[in-house]
């Protein structure tokens, strides 16, 4: 707490049996920031928010928030936080008014203060009128603002939000957002948020995790995270080829300065390459193979890229192919076995 | 955490299960019909004695050839026979000509039984002799066949009885009627309950039911209605609360238990208003001894909620849990008619001893007093299975 730090995670792992599902990680997370943990699915990083809010027992290492033990002092932890996991955690048959109440009495809010703020956190979300409709009855969207100002009842220091925006249309997405933006600028919540999304790291996160396999392999603002290609020699090149055959795409993998390639179409392919001549020899390899260059231009990195760059591999789950061999000279961690 | 935290919180989680169970028409009506169901089944499928037995088409032969072409008693006991079975309606009598067709009448279902007078009878019995009476009965149907035997032997007992007064008197007309009836049968029997009345099936099985729908009502539903809440993600809001986790499990169990003894009162008013079962002991004796069914099932309760991880292994877990309780603790059949090593295996139950006890209040109308030892066993087992589940849950709930 002394260094602006509300949460201080050290050396903290969760084993299920034989597998680990969070390898040892450290990190702290700054008061009034917003934090983002972005993954693949299984990366481990719910499992990461669950010991972090006292779901769940750390099987080494610990975690402070706000200066309180998340195991020895967990009831004074539970004070300071909100969370709103991936499950839904609303009851349908309860009325919107009735569901709040139930949390409320449950952090012992006192009845005059609860109500008022009940009233204030639905007029919020806009949900004012739906206030007596069983929550059965709600959509999605609505569901999930419930959802999220179920977990303000307590007005939480921190924040912490499991996939927030999963299942929910663009529009409710951005509503969300920003929600969560509107509520970090005024009442200075400190918010995690976990996401396999780049656009909710892009958009709201201060600083991300990058999280795979349980380990974070690479943590910094979203701009810095992508200087990591940018600003050495790798580019991002689009690649459009009209006649893109199985031979072709084997032969631009197997070239020295491919780091990724990742098919979008049947005729486009998103390649991440290093090295100044790496657009000329690709242009050539292709005309010797026959293949017919449509499109050819230099893309800006995302996230995704650079997800891609560091473990690779793609956050969703299409096909990718690493080239490792020159990997290393980035400074990302090696290559797991698997 | 104070103690009046504990228990606020578990008040308001009990409320929010409650509330959540009457907002669930489906569940409320299951939770009615449910015992409806479980009392019409067992009182009126399951055989309970002759009574229930009724129209079981009966064939009579009389191919009694008479003696002397005078008096036939073969015909004495078939108008005996008529004017019981106009009383109680237990058979249709109808007659067949020879023991062949009645036999295949059984065969092709069209008769439960019949009764065979051969042509021998009248002669063997006015001449000294004794005159023998064939039954012929379905043997595919234990049930009705025992019936019949039963039945058809206690009308033959009751003719012989006669008739050996009759010879006496013949024998000797100094007696008079009684002394007669002295010398064939000088034993007799006059049974008598220890509370007015005559306690049917239902009066046996009501409070064997109650005690186990109220106490299985806490040990299959506290499993269940956790791992629900696990299953749905709900549990978590609960946890991330300060709240002690006592509380949840309180909560949870203040809801079942009263959702049991709901079942528990619905069953007791069919019991009385529609099979006229009559409680002889107080009515408070038996609400709290239900409760104290739950106080010992409780801790059995926990221990399964802490091993099952999802809703379905809670149900299946319970359903294998529950039919061998159910008839091992005497809730259908008496212990008594068990063999050896399933009498041993209730004597662990719980069950059999709240629905003995149950029962001794009930039907019996005995006191606190007379069912001590029950109230003893029943709360050493809830100390006990509560001192061992709680350990075992506070290591399941923070996994
Ligand atoms: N209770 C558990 N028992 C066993 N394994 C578990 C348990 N919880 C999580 N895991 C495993 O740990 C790994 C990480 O799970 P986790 O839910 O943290 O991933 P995630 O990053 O949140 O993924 P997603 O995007 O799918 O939500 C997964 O492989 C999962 O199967
Ligand atoms: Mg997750």
């Amino acid at each position: 707490m002394d260094n602006g730090n509300i949460i201080e995670v050290k050396n903290l792992t969760k084993t299920f049996g034989k597998f680990t599902a969070v390898d040892d990680i450290s990190f702290s997370v700054k008061k009034g920031e917003i934090f983002g943990l972005l993954g693949p699915n299984g990366a481990g990083k719910s499992t990461t928010l669950r010991m972090l809010s006292t779901l769940s027992q750390p099987t080494k290492g610990t975690a402070t928030i706000g200066g309180y033990d998340t195991v020895k002092n967990d009831m004074q932890v539970r004070k300071l936080i909100g969370i709103v996991s991936e499950k839904m955690i609303i009851y349908n048959r309860l009325t919107a008014k009735e569901n709040l109440y139930f949390f409320g009495n449950l952090f012992n809010i006192p009845k005059d203060t609860l109500n008022k703020r009940i009233d204030e956190l639905l007029e919020l979300v806009k949900l004012t009128k739906f206030k007596n409709a069983q929550v059965g009855t709600f959509s999605t969207g609505m569901r999930q603002r419930m959802n999220v100002i179920r977990a303000l009842l307590n007005m939480p220091q921190v924040l912490y939000l499991d996939e927030p925006t999963l299942g929910l249309d663009p529009q409710s997405s951005v509503e969300i957002r920003e929600f969560i933006k509107k509520l970090n600028q005024e009442q200075g919540t400190t918010v995690v948020l976990t996401t396999h999304m780049m656009v909710d790291a892009d958009l709201l996160c201060d600083r991300i995790a990058i999280v795979d396999h349980g380990k974070i392999i690479a943590l910094d603002t979203s701009t810095n995270l992508k200087k990591i290609i940018s600003g050495a020699d790798t580019m991002i090149i689009n690649l459009e080829i009209a006649n893109l055959t199985p031979d072709i795409l084997s032969a631009i993998k197997a070239l020295d300065c491919i780091d990724a390639v990742t098919q979008e179409t049947a005729a486009q392919l998103r390649i991440i390459v290093h090295g100044e001549d790496a657009f000329d020899t690709i242009v050539d390899l292709v005309r010797k193979r026959g293949g017919k260059i449509t499109s050819m231009s230099n893309l800006q990195p995302t996230l995704e890229d650079v997800f891609l760059h560091i473990t690779g591999h793609d956050v969703r789950d299409t096909v990718a192919e690493k080239i490792s061999t020159e990997r290393r000279r980035f400074g990302a961690p090696q290559a797991r076995v698997r | 955490m104070t103690a009046q935290t504990i228990i606020k919180h578990s008040l308001r989680i009990a409320w929010k299960d409650l509330m959540e169970l009457f907002r669930n028409r489906m569940g409320l009506v299951l939770l009615i019909v449910m015992p409806l169901f479980m009392m019409v089944m067992v009182g009126f499928i399951y055989p309970s004695g002759g009574a229930s037995l009724n129209n079981m088409p009966i064939a009579m032969v009389n191919e009694d050839a008479g003696f002397n072409g005078s008096y036939l008693p073969s015909q004495t006991f078939f108008t005996t026979l008529q004017s019981i079975n106009d009383q109680t309606g237990m058979m249709t009598l109808t007659t067949a000509s020879s023991l062949e067709e009645v036999t295949d009448l059984v065969q092709r279902g069209e008769l439960s039984g019949g009764i065979v007078i051969p042509s021998n009878f009248s002669q063997s019995i006015l001449s000294g002799e004794q005159g023998t009476i064939i039954i012929v009965t379905d043997q595919s149907n234990p049930q009705i066949s025992a019936t019949i035997n039963a039945v058809l032997s206690g009308v033959f007992d009751g003719m012989s009885t006669a008739m050996a007064q009759q010879n006496v008197l013949l024998m000797n007309p100094t007696l008079n009627q009684t002394t007669a009836l002295a010398v064939v049968k000088p034993l007799t029997v006059q049974s008598q309950g220890v509370v007015p009345g005559n306690p049917s099936y239902f009066d046996f099985i009501a409070p064997g039911l109650m005690a186990m729908t109220v106490m299985m009502s806490v040990m299959t539903g506290l499993p269940v209605a956790i791992s629900h809440e696990k299953e749905l993600g709900t549990m978590d809001g609960m946890m991330v609360a300060p709240v002690n986790r006592l509380s949840i499990l309180l909560g949870k169990t203040l809801a079942q238990t009263l959702r049991g003894l709901i079942q528990g009162a619905i069953i007791l008013a069919l019991a009385i208003g529609i099979f006229g079962v009559a409680i002889q002991g107080n009515i408070l004796l038996v609400f709290a001894l239900l409760l104290l069914g739950v106080f010992s099932f409780v801790g059995l309760g926990i221990v399964i909620t802490s091993f099952t991880k999802d809703q379905e292994t809670a149900q299946m877990l319970m359903m294998t849990l529950m039919f061998p309780m159910m008839f091992l603790s005497g809730v259908f059949f008496p212990i008594q008619q068990m063999p050896g090593f399933m009498q041993a295996i209730s004597h662990f139950l719980p069950l059999t001893y709240a629905a003995d006890a149950l029962r001794k209040v009930m039907v019996l109308g005995a006191g606190v007093s007379q069912i001590s030892t029950e109230l003893l066993i029943l709360t050493g087992f809830g100390v006990v299975m509560i001192a061992i589940a709680l350990p075992v849950f506070r290591k399941m709930m923070t996994r």
